[in-house]
């Protein structure tokens, strides 16, 4: 028999350890599937890393990729360490790709375009973060429920938006119109999608992570997270920090879409983001909610994505194979997270 | 007083002195022999023995992390024993979890009560009972719960709801469901901390009753002399270890039991004569609506300047509204409060700080600190915007950590160190650390609630101590407290609480338990 006891400290090396076992477990889990669609499992996952990390075009791609989801990663990390459940990365990013589109479209120099798409981008996912946190604020709604919902409200506004007034007239598609193509970001190595986007992500996680541990409002916000009513007796306005977390989460969510539109289709089309901002939660979780832990998180999610459609095409696996491994890596971390407070103990029969 | 040095063996003469009181003369009821029990590198419970015969009530004494918790988890089935064996009625048997506990007689009333508040009396007796073809039997129930209240004197409304019922009512509920299951052994871990003086009567009675027909009883408690008062014998406990055995508690002074829980002797602090000065904190006619508790309906009361004002009551008669309308937690509905003359009625946690309040919770886990981070976050939390801990909105980690380790060497708080997580530490040390935090910066007034609650005598001394040098450097202290002799010992006056008025206020010179305990009843009124 077996039976759960409770741990009284975490060993350090958990937080290195437990991804990577997450991922392991992932990995031999998904193994089964690949195996019952009739390909090999070793030939399948090689292709899959040779496609997305074996050389330097493929590492640029999966990075280009990766960009989204560590703006979404960090959004969510940072929304999670105060407990503010936000789910609504995705309609955040979809506001801040609508929003950076609409500035990117006006003439005006490029490097002037480029920085008022990200603050008016930032601003947008911001604004649409703040209503599920108000909500909670004021009215106590579970923002789970409201954060995720806001996300199929804002989906189909933008679709109105596209399919409409906002509809491309000279390609008669429900895209938008391009931004300027002075306002697309520079791309940093020629004949790769790598642009100015993929940088500024990278370092937006260390100076998230200097945010979280080395500033008041950071340690305010790990405090509400932790024991809300201790930060109440300890002088903490609660309700502020809340709300300060969540424009905060919805920038860097808002960024996501800045990034996408800017750096990458250069115009706002429905599918736009395949699912960046649920993404983002699995990356959080797997990056144990530190700023740091979400670049390495985000690009073994985009080296999945990347690396499943080469699958599909080499292999005959449906490239879905990398939803499966997402949503399969977000429940094997959650399971591993119950090992920080947990151990196994074998209970032997006594005589 | 038979303190025998450690791992002294079970006692023969008890059971032959119970014979000869009139009990049945038979094996012990349980018996524990060489338990031993280690966590990683502490070994909670080393080479314990104790046992238990039919109609005895058996003390179990011992300083927080003495081992008695652990000790009763063992018999109860939630740890198994490294070594060492339980017998029940003579036969050895293993017990992997409560219910092989209560098969084997044994029940167990925890200090937090495990009942549904929304189903009745008679639904919580018969949770877990399986009844005929999968319908629950109440008629069952019902005839066992008169048979149980008539022989012990427990009586119950079978039909109220658990919400009902009071602190007391709710652990005679436990006692009774004990019973139900068959329990012949009973433990009680702490069950007086949370009742009044004539609660505690009413429970001694019905123990009483149980024992003298049969039943074994282990009772845990700080309090030596209620120990004194009911057992009939006593095991203490010391750093896992049987540190002596009492064979006449009665007999045998508080302070004897003292030495043998905490090993040397223990003196009380000296309260210095002091002239209060002037008012620095008061209520006038403050009232708040509903709460979670009682509220208040115009309080009115003020502390001096180096005084130390005690706050009296059953639990649940106001205090909670009270500490959290002083700490700017809950916003009053009517009345006005004043600090050193300021009109402070609005103010928030902050700007109370500010103006020189500390505060220390009822609830250190909940309310004071944040277990899951460093100690040291906790410990610079209400200060973390100041210049001390921050600049420009950048945390100082080498001023938090500085601070943090200060306090630790100045409050003797045993830990790893200022990192480590807060929760790890034990109940006394987290209040040391409380009690730093607060004191560091020098509070003009100080609203303390339950200071030494489920502390060893040794914390508790230190605490104490703490609080009469703060009142000698002319701090106003209002402490609120369940603990009569704690209130009395401290404070230079006793307000006492009752459904959320101020029921009468005594200077602590005329102030007695017997009197304090009627007030608090609400049989007396305003002195």
């Amino acid at each position: 028999m077996f039976r759960l006891e409770a741990r009284t400290s975490t060993p350090a090396w958990f937080n290195l350890a437990l991804p990577l076992v997450a991922i392991a477990a992932t990995l031999i889990l998904c193994s089964g599937l690949i195996a019952i669609a009739g390909a090999g499992v070793i030939e399948a996952y090689g292709v899959m890393l040779s496609a997305s990390l074996g050389d330097s075009y493929a590492i640029t791609e999966t990075l280009v990729r990766a960009a989204p989801m560590i703006f979404t990663g960090l959004a969510v990390a940072i929304a999670f360490r105060a407990k503010f459940w936000n789910i609504g990365a995705e309609g955040q990013l979809l506001a801040g790709a609508v929003a950076s589109c609409f500035v990117g479209a006006i003439p005006m120099p490029g490097y002037l375009a480029m920085l008022l798409m990200a603050l008016v981008g930032a601003a947008a996912g911001a604004l649409v973060a703040l209503v599920p946190a108000t909500l909670r604020v004021k009215f106590k709604v579970d923002d789970v429920v409201s954060s995720l919902l806001l996300n199929s409200v804002i989906y189909y506004a933008l679709m109105a938006l596209i399919e409409g007034p906002w509809k491309d007239t000279f390609s008669g598609y429900p895209i938008s119109p391009p931004i300027e193509d002075s306002a697309n970001f520079p791309v940093l190595v020629e004949g790769t999608r790598l642009h100015l986007g993929v940088v500024v992500a990278l370092i937006a996680a260390p100076l998230c992570w200097f945010l979280i541990a080395r500033t008041t409002l950071g340690f305010r916000i790990r405090v509400t997270g932790e024991n809300p009513e201790a930060a109440r007796y300890g002088g903490i306005n609660v309700q502020r920090v809340l709300l300060s977390t969540a424009l905060l989460s919805g920038a860097l969510a808002g960024l996501a879409g800045v990034g996408e539109v800017g750096g990458v289709h250069f115009q706002v089309m429905s599918d736009i983001s395949p699912g960046y901002g649920y993404s983002g939660i699995v990356v959080a979780m797997l990056a144990r909610l530190n700023p740091l832990g979400v670049v390495p998180a985000a690009i073994f999610l985009a080296a999945v994505m990347t690396g499943a459609e080469a699958m599909s095409r080499a292999t005959g696996v449906p490239a879905f194979l990398s939803d499966v491994i997402q949503g399969t890596a977000l429940l094997a971390m959650l399971v591993a997270l119950l090992f920080t407070a947990y151990r196994i103990r074998r209970v032997g029969a006594q005589t | 007083m038979a303190g025998r040095p450690e791992g002294g063996a079970a006692l023969p003469s008890a059971v032959s002195r119970i014979a000869s009181q009139g009990a049945p003369l038979s094996a012990p009821l349980i018996e524990m022999r060489g338990i031993t029990k280690s966590f990683g590198a502490v070994k909670a419970n080393e080479a314990v023995d104790l046992s238990v015969a039919p109609g005895e009530i058996l003390g179990l004494l011992g300083e927080n992390g003495a081992g008695k918790t652990t000790l009763m988890n063992v018999l109860f089935g939630a740890y198994a024993p490294d070594a060492g064996e339980i017998l029940v009625e003579g036969r050895p048997i293993a017990i992997h979890n409560s219910a092989d506990a209560l098969a084997a007689g044994i029940g167990m009333v925890h200090q937090h009560f495990h009942l549904a508040p929304r189903l009745t009396v008679l639904e919580n007796l018969l949770i877990g009972i399986p009844g005929k073809s999968g319908r629950i039997d109440r008629a069952r129930g019902l005839t066992r719960l008169t048979e149980i209240s008539r022989q012990y004197g427990l009586s119950l409304d079978p039909n109220l709801p658990v919400s009902t019922l009071s602190v007391g009512e709710q652990q005679r509920l436990e006692i009774i469901k004990a019973l139900f299951r068959g329990a012949k052994l009973l433990i009680l871990d702490e069950p007086t901390a949370v009742l009044a003086p004539s609660e505690v009567d009413g429970l001694f009675a019905a123990l009483r009753s149980m024992a003298a027909q049969g039943l074994g009883i282990i009772f845990i408690s700080h309090k030596l002399n209620e120990v004194r008062a009911l057992t009939h014998r006593c095991v203490v406990l010391r750093h896992g270890k049987v540190a002596g055995r009492v064979d006449h508690p009665a007999s045998t002074t508080s302070a004897e039991m003292a030495k043998l829980m905490c090993g040397h002797e223990i003196v009380p602090p000296v309260k210095q004569a002091s002239t209060p000065g002037a008012s620095v904190l008061t209520l006038d006619g403050i009232s708040t609506s509903a709460h979670a508790g009682t509220p208040l309906r115009e309080i009115s009361l003020f502390v001096r300047a180096g005084e130390i004002l005690g706050i009296a009551g059953v639990s649940g008669n106001g205090q909670r509204a009270l500490a959290d309308v002083i700490s700017g937690m809950l916003p009053p509905r009517a009345g006005t409060m004043m600090i050193a003359g300021k009109a402070v009625t609005q103010f928030s946690p902050r700007e109370l700080q500010a103006l020189g309040l500390g505060r220390i919770p009822e609830d250190r886990m909940t309310t004071g600190l944040v277990t899951n981070l460093p100690l040291a976050d906790s410990m610079v939390l209400p200060r973390i915007g100041t210049e001390a801990f921050s600049r420009k909105g950048l945390l100082n980690p080498a001023a938090i950590r500085a601070f943090a380790e200060q306090q630790i060497k100045a409050y003797d708080i045993r830990c790893p160190g200022p990192m480590v997580r807060a929760g790890a530490l034990s109940g006394g040390n987290l209040q040391k650390a409380l009690l730093a935090r607060e004191l560091a910066f020098d509070p003009k007034v100080l609203i303390v609630s339950q200071p030494t609650r489920g502390l060893d005598i040794g914390a508790a001394r230190f605490i104490h101590e703490k609080f009469l040098a703060m009142r000698a450097k002319g701090c106003g202290i209002i402490v609120i407290g369940e603990d009569l002799e704690e209130l009395l010992m401290l404070s230079d006056r006793i307000a006492v609480m009752y459904e959320g008025r101020i029921a009468g206020t005594l200077p602590s010179a005329d102030a007695t338990v017997a009197r304090l305990g009627l007030m608090m009843t609400g049989a007396e009124g305003r002195a």
